[in-house]
């Protein structure tokens, strides 16, 4: 069971309550004060996707995020209702998984070396993990077609930011991270290290408490 | 904190504070600013962004979109973080490369101005 569950419905505005509980949780899950912001951030960008996805093809459906605390480990899992795409084939292979990204540290950018994309897709080849292609929801992709005006053949990335770009930032923060996307819908799950020494002493703490039989 | 969002001229270049947080909520305001002043014919922009508190890939993509506006009219979009927490995210997605990152908006004028 999570530590903490949270549900909202999928408005851009309850995003950073999201934020905001998720940080406070790792925090007291032990996670290092200087890892606050990555959690912070991941989590923002897991539920700004997951909240583009429902409001274009189930917002009425809550957005769901659970926290848990594993002890050494601080999870969170943010999972949205809009099945992907590639679910379908998958799932018939009894896979149950379309695509399952497994990113370690890596550059999200454009042809930088260490790209966090080095997941085992088993959707098929070639496949992205980040494009979640069922539906491309990655608002900074809207963005940059909203504004319709084409690159100019410098720095910037064909196209502007690529679709899956929450996803891809994701991965050059969380410690782990995991996208599964099913028929029911697509959950990215990242975790990070809690204090390990801060649970060592509690343990101890208590051990000590009941070796000395205190009331 | 909500977002605030402020704009000035100097020396010809249109300096643009931000103040606050930049999220999937609030950068839609930014984006209509950026909109606004290159269609008000505003081709040399400064983001001042000392004072936003987070940045998200929605901000990103509001950023991006609007160097790709201003450079369609031979323009620039620069910007001034000395914020580790916010340049991270600058550099775990290359964007480093792409944006011109001052440490303050005197020195991102003065660095516009020499390039031309």
């Amino acid at each position: 069971m999570a530590t903490v569950e949270v549900s909202f419905t999928p408005l851009p505005a309850h995003v950073r309550t999201a934020r905001l509980v998720a940080t406070a949780v790792a925090r007291r899950s032990g996670v290092d004060e200087s890892l606050l912001d990555e959690v912070r951030l991941a989590v923002g960008e897991a539920c700004s996707r997951a909240v583009e996805a429902h409001r274009r093809h189930c917002p009425t459906e809550p957005v769901r995020i659970e926290m848990t605390d594993l002890g050494e480990r601080f999870e969170v899992v943010v999972r949205d209702s809009v099945p992907s795409a590639q679910a379908t084939p998958a799932t018939a292979n009894g896979h149950g998984q379309a695509s399952h990204g497994h990113a370690s540290h890596g550059n999200a950018g454009h042809g930088n070396a260490g790209h966090g994309n080095a997941g085992h897709g088993q959707a098929g080849p070639g496949q992205d993990n980040f494009g979640l292609d069922g539906h491309a929801d990655d608002p900074g992709a809207h963005d940059d077609s909203a504004d319709g005006s084409a690159a100019d053949g410098s720095a910037l990335p064909p196209g502007g930011l690529p679709g899956g770009f929450g996803l891809a930032v994701i991965s050059g923060l969380a410690d782990d991270v995991r996208i599964t996307a099913t028929v029911s819908g697509v959950s990215v799950r990242m975790t990070w290290p809690a204090a390990v020494g801060a649970q060592a002493l509690r343990a101890y703490i208590s051990c000590t408490k009941s070796n000395l039989s205190l009331p | 904190m909500d977002l605030k969002l402020g704009h000035y001229n100097k020396d010809g270049i249109e300096v643009v504070d931000v103040e606050g947080e930049i999220d999937v909520y609030t950068a839609p305001r930014l984006r209509e600013l950026l909109i606004d002043l290159v269609n008000k014919n505003n081709y040399q922009l400064v983001v001042n962004m000392e004072k936003v508190e987070f940045l998200d890939s929605t901000g990103l993509g509001v950023l991006v979109g609007g160097l790709k506006r201003v450079r369609a009219h031979d323009g620039s979009l620069d910007l001034v973080c000395t914020q580790e927490r916010i340049l991270k995210i600058f550099r775990i997605t290359g964007l480093t490369k792409v944006f011109g990152i001052h440490d303050t908006v005197d020195l991102a004028i003065s660095a516009r101005k020499s390039e031309k």
